[in-house]
């Protein structure tokens, strides 16, 4: 029986905006203990690909505001430093944005208080998806449909997906490994940094992975 | 050397000409759409030309009839005592001092009601901008349709009369939508965010030959050969003309530099001849200041100025968003803007340019990005990126499918 083929997806985002906000560190920890799921994948997963192209500053949205609306960079890169492939849920990311937030207010009571710049907004989003062609069943016809693809669909994929499956891996390295056997190519993939890559950088190491490996 | 002017884009542009500049984007925009096909959207604006709305809507239209959509827009009707009150709300609203017309409530809902009788109100999908026209939810028959607020100004700090005044047509729709969540209000009705758009293909943003960019410029009078400081907007006081001549000034003491203030007039516009007057009597008799009223069909002129540009400024005192700032970004042109509306959400404050909140504060940007021509360039460079993922008007039509499909789904 041939192996399943990978099925390509576009995805379309509708973020809304809650009225939700926060305007010192004190009222960020209530806000992450509150705000919905919805918001801590918005803030953390979307983040990452709606900055894709800046690999300098962090990509989620917590740390970013911790740094330009509070000044306060130490805080701002424990909560950067949290890494969205060390999680399976966003209940553990949550607990773990919590934890930190919460530690650097206890011990510095003062700074909790202070008024930020400008406040930050919670936001979520809601999801809509489309299939994109039939699905491919071998290396040679997923690497000509990954040259082309959006980075919407990129995104998806590689980033999203880690979260919608609650794997610890990628749509990528869950076929590569699961229907064509390659697990060697499976986790060099899951490996790339997407922290400090762009979707574009990150695709081209793919594809050369995917390459390398097909002549091995 | 001979300068041939560009031809004018004259037939709607269709989404396969996007193909080279955004790939697989354009299928893959076509497959979200395939469920909307033969559905009808309506939407109503008050002006067909000048501003950033109806530049959005002039697109945004056709392009979703090409996705198989039945699209209409509409504008609403009024005279000149309708437009002096919709710019007093206007001003009001960004949270600008405003004394109201006489009247100016009676005369909002005259034309609100008058404008129900003639525009067709029963699409599956309608879409109204901003406070104009947001009265017409009164003629929504019996929660027919999926009625949609666009709100494309800036509303943290509106003017409470203003804003009690029209809050109670506003919880009437289904959704509204925000360019900034820091725009948004306490809303009954769930508040969405869409970035407003520019057109990559369209005349102000597609790529010019350097031969006519350089002849624009010297026809305006302009040395290409010294620093170019450009803000391209309305003379309105918002946009702080006058602050952006005193910033130049400062500049002016450090850089051989000239400044270019260029913007056309809207319909419902009637303050800004008066705006212009005063920012002429501050710019006095410099030669290097360049004041330039263009009609409000100068794209190709538009765009040859921003590409010539050193540096583009964006002064707002308060914006919407600001979409010459998007447009400067997509011609990689690095921008100094100030920390108002929108503006923070296209510049990234040392990403992708730099954010500035005051006069003293633009100056010293300027100055700092033309002792470094490296940064302006990176700067650029990522300003662009971040154009292409999150202000193209292809974006913005994927976000009108995405949001109907979630209506249609709920």
């Amino acid at each position: 029986m041939a192996a399943p083929g990978f099925q390509f997806v576009t995805a379309a985002y509708m973020i809304r905006i809650n009225n939700q906000r926060a305007n010192t560190l004190n009222e960020l920890r209530t806000g992450l203990s509150q705000a919905s799921d919805g918001s801590v994948f918005y803030h953390t997963f979307q983040s990452l690909g709606r900055h894709h192209f800046l690999t300098e500053g962090f990509s989620n949205d917590f740390a970013q505001w911790v740094l330009t609306g509070l000044n306060r960079p130490q805080l701002a890169e424990r909560v950067g430093g949290l890494d969205i492939r060390d999680y399976l849920s966003l209940a553990e990311l949550r607990n773990d944005l919590y934890r930190v937030v919460g530690e650097y207010c206890d011990s510095h009571p003062r700074e909790a208080d202070m008024s930020a710049f400008e406040p930050f907004y919670f936001c979520e989003s809601s999801e809509i998806t489309s299939p994109i062609g039939p699905p491919v069943t071998t290396l040679g016809e997923f690497v000509q449909i990954l040259e082309g693809l959006s980075h919407a669909s990129l995104d998806y994929h590689f980033l999203i997906s880690r979260l919608r499956l609650q794997l610890k891996t990628n749509d990528f390295s869950a076929w590569l490994e699961n229907s064509m056997g390659r697990q060697d190519l499976a986790r060099k993939i899951n490996r790339i940094d997407i922290y400090t890559n762009t979707l574009d950088t990150a695709r081209d190491q793919m594809i050369r992975m995917i390459d390398i490996g097909a002549k091995q | 050397m001979t300068a041939t002017e560009p031809e004018v884009a004259g037939s709607p542009l269709s989404l396969d000409q996007y193909i080279p500049l955004l790939g697989a984007e354009i299928e893959e925009l076509k497959a979200l759409a395939k469920p909307l096909a033969g559905r009808e959207v309506r939407m109503v604006n008050s002006t067909r030309v000048g501003g950033g709305v109806a530049e959005i809507l002039n697109r945004v239209v056709p392009l979703l009839e090409e996705l198989g959509m039945r699209p209409g827009w509409e504008v609403i009707a009024g005279d000149k005592d309708f437009f002096e009150v919709t710019k007093a709300f206007h001003n009001a609203l960004h949270g600008a001092p405003v004394q109201l017309p006489p009247n100016a409530f009676d005369i909002f809902r005259s034309y609100n009601e008058f404008n129900r009788s003639r525009i067709r109100l029963d699409s599956e999908f309608v879409v109204i901008h901003d406070p104009q026209p947001a009265g017409l939810i009164d003629g929504r028959a019996d929660k027919s349709g999926h009625w949609v607020w666009r709100c494309h100004i800036d509303l943290s700090k509106p003017s409470e009369e203003v804003w009690n005044f029209l809050e109670p047509w506003v919880a009437r729709y289904d959704a509204s939508i925000f360019s900034s969540p820091a725009f948004a209000r306490q809303l009954p009705i769930p508040q969405y965010l869409f970035y407003p758009s520019i057109d990559p293909l369209s005349d102000k943003n597609r790529p010019l030959d350097p031969v006519y960019v350089r002849s624009v410029v010297e026809r305006f009078g302009i040395d290409p050969e010294r620093p170019i400081l450009t803000q391209i907007s309305r003379f309105d006081r918002l946009k702080d003309p006058v602050g952006v001549v005193r910033a130049y000034r400062i500049v002016k003491r450090y850089f051989d530099c000239q400044l270019v203030l260029a913007g056309g007039s809207a319909d419902d516009d009637p303050e800004g001849a008066e705006v212009l007057k005063e920012t002429k009597q501050e710019a006095g008799d410099d030669p290097d200041i360049h004041l330039l009223e263009l009609p409000a069909a100068s794209p190709l002129e538009v765009n040859a100025l921003q590409t010539a540009s050193t540096v583009v400024i964006q002064k707002s005192l308060r914006e919407g968003f600001g979409l010459t700032v998007a447009e400067a970004l997509w011609k990689k042109r690095p921008v100094v803007a100030s920390a108002v509306g929108g503006i923070p959400v296209q510049v990234i404050h040392k990403q992708t340019g730099l954010l500035a909140h005051s006069v003293e504060g633009t100056a010293y940007q300027i100055r700092y990005l033309l002792s470094h021509p490296e940064i302006a360039a990176r700067l650029g460079e990522q300003g662009h990126a971040h154009v292409r993922e999150q202000f193209l008007i292809t974006g913005n039509v994927k976000r009108y499918i995405t949001l109907f499909l979630l209506m249609l789904n709920s």
